[in-house]
C-alpha cells in the first residue's frame, strides 16, 4: 500500500480498466472495506456494458447511401483508371508468385470489393479493447460451427501460431453479398491481424493471391471456389503481412 | 492511395457515437454527414502520422457544438428535471430503451466524455485532446455522468426526494 488516498479519479479509472496493477490492488482493498462504493462502481461497470451493447448494432448497419456517396471523393476516382487496373490485375494474376512481394500495389480496389470491405471491417473492429470479437477463441468449435452455418459452407480458422499470432475469436458481419465472417488474431505485443471470409458467388471470378493497400490497411486476398479470403493489417509492413497471409493460405488452400 | 481514404473506415464508429450522442438516427447521420463534409474540406489540416480517429471525433465535436447545440430543443435538462428517475421499478425488457432516454437527459458535455471513454475506449488523455479540455475536466464530467445515469436508471431514493410535482 502506498498510503496515498484513493481519489474519485482512481475509482473511475478502476471502472475503465486504466489503472496500473499496483494501484488497482489498492482500490480493490479499499472497495473491500467500502461496500457502498463497491456497489456504486459495479453499477458503473454494468452501465458500460449496457451502453456498448445498446449501440454495438450501429457498427454493423449498412451505411446510408448519402454517407457512402459523400465518402467517394476520398477515394481515387474509380472510373478513370478502371481499365488500367484491369490490366494490372491480369498482370498480377499471371505472375503473382514471383511478384507479390515486390510488385507495386494496385492503385485502387475497383475490382476487389473484398479487399476494401475487409479493410473497413479491420479498421472498425481491431481498435476494440473489450469487445473485439463476438465469440472468443475459448469457444472455437462453437465459433466455427456458427459461422459455417451462417455462411453456408464449412469455414475454418487457420492456426497462425507458427507466425506468432493466436486466435482471439470471430464475429459475423453483414455485407452486400450476404453474411461474412471475421476472425481476429493477436500477437504477444497485442497487435492484430484479421481474416475476412466471404462466400463466393456462383458467377464470381476466382483470383490468385493479390495485394491491396486500402488507405493504410494492407490486405492480401484471394478467392477460390468456396470462399474469398482477405488478411488485413494496419501496422505490419507488406512483407511481414505476406508471411502471415501465406501461412493462412497454406492451410485454407492446401 | 490518399491517406484520406482511411476516413471511410471510421464511418461506422462515427455513426455509433453520433447515434448515442444525439439519439435519433436521421439526426445522427446528419451529424456524420456534416462531419465528413467538414473533414473533407479541412483534410489538409490533419497532420499525417497523428491519430486520425481523434481528429475526426474532434471535427464531429466542433460540428456538433456549432450546429446542434445552438438549437433550443437540444439544450440539456438540468436541475430537478434531470434528477427525476426515468423509471420507478426495474424492468429488464425496457432497460435498453430507458438507458437511451436517460443518456439523452445528461448534459451534452458529460455525455460526450462518457461515450468517448466507454464506446470508443479512448484513454482519458485522448478524450481530453479530442474535446480540447483539461484531463481534470474529463474526470469530473465522467464521474458526474455516471452518477447521474445511475440515479436516472435506478430511481434511487436520493433522487425521489428531489422529484417535483408540477
Amino acid at each position: 500500500m502506498s498510503g496515498i488516498p484513493i481519489t474519485e479519479a482512481d475509482l473511475q479509472a478502476f471502472v475503465d480498466g486504466h489503472l496500473p496493477d499496483g494501484k488497482r490492488a489498492e482500490v480493490e482493498a479499499y472497495l473491500a472495506e467500502h461496500p457502498d462504493e463497491a456497489t456504486r462502481l459495479d453499477a458503473y461497470r454494468a452501465q458500460c456494458a449496457q451502453l456498448r451493447e445498446l449501440f454495438a448494432p450501429v457498427l454493423d448497419e449498412r451505411l446510408p447511401e448519402r454517407l457512402t456517396k459523400l465518402a467517394r471523393p476520398w477515394r481515387v476516382p474509380l472510373g478513370r483508371i478502371a481499365a488500367a487496373v484491369a490490366w494490372m490485375a491480369i498482370g498480377a494474376a499471371i505472375g503473382w508468385q514471383l511478384r507479390v512481394a515486390v510488385s507495386p500495389a494496385p492503385a485502387t480496389s475497383a475490382r476487389a470489393p473484398i479487399a476494401r470491405n475487409a479493410a473497413i471491417a479491420h479498421a472498425t473492429y481491431t481498435p476494440e479493447v473489450r469487445h473485439p470479437v463476438e465469440v472468443g477463441a475459448d469457444q472455437e468449435a462453437h465459433l466455427v460451427a456458427w459461422l459455417s452455418k451462417r455462411l453456408g459452407a464449412k469455414v475454418r480458422a487457420p492456426n497462425l501460431d507458427s507466425v506468432g499470432y493466436s486466435l482471439v475469436g470471430g464475429r459475423l458481419l453483414p455485407s452486400e453479398s450476404g453474411p461474412v465472417a471475421q476472425f481476429m488474431y493477436q500477437n504477444k505485443e497485442g497487435s492484430r491481424v484479421t481474416l475476412y471470409v466471404r462466400a463466393t458467388a456462383p458467377d464470381q471470378e476466382q483470383t490468385a493471391f493479390r495485394y491491396a493497400d486500402e488507405g493504410g490497411v494492407r490486405v492480401f486476398y484471394w478467392i477460390d471456389r468456396t470462399f474469398g479470403y482477405a488478411v488485413s493489417s494496419n501496422h505490419l509492413g507488406k512483407d511481414a503481412l505476406l508471411k502471415i497471409a501465406n501461412a493462412a493460405y497454406a492451410q485454407l488452400n492446401p | 492511395m490518399k491517406d484520406s481514404a482511411q476516413v471511410v473506415a471510421f464511418i461506422p464508429r462515427l455513426r455509433r457515437y453520433a447515434r448515442a450522442l444525439v439519439g435519433e438516427r436521421g439526426a445522427a447521420d446528419d451529424l456524420v454527414q456534416d462531419t465528413l463534409e467538414r473533414a473533407l474540406n479541412k483534410f489538409h489540416l490533419w497532420k499525417r502520422g497523428t491519430d486520425l480517429r481523434a481528429w475526426l471525433f474532434t471535427v464531429m465535436h466542433n460540428v456538433h457544438v456549432n450546429q446542434v447545440r445552438g438549437r433550443r430543443e437540444y439544450v440539456p435538462l438540468d436541475g430537478d428535471a434531470l434528477e427525476q428517475p426515468v423509471r420507478a421499478t426495474p424492468d429488464t425488457a425496457l432497460e435498453a430503451r430507458d438507458l437511451e432516454r436517460a443518456l439523452l437527459r445528461l448534459p451534452v458535455e458529460q455525455r460526450e466524455v462518457l461515450l468517448l471513454v466507454v464506446l470508443e475506449d479512448m484513454s482519458y488523455e485522448e478524450t481530453a485532446a479530442t474535446l480540447g479540455i483539461p484531463i481534470g475536466t474529463v474526470m469530473s464530467r465522467l464521474s458526474r455522468a455516471r452518477e447521474k445515469l445511475r440515479v436516472l436508471m435506478e430511481g434511487l431514493p436520493g433522487s425521489r426526494r428531489l422529484q417535483v410535482i408540477k
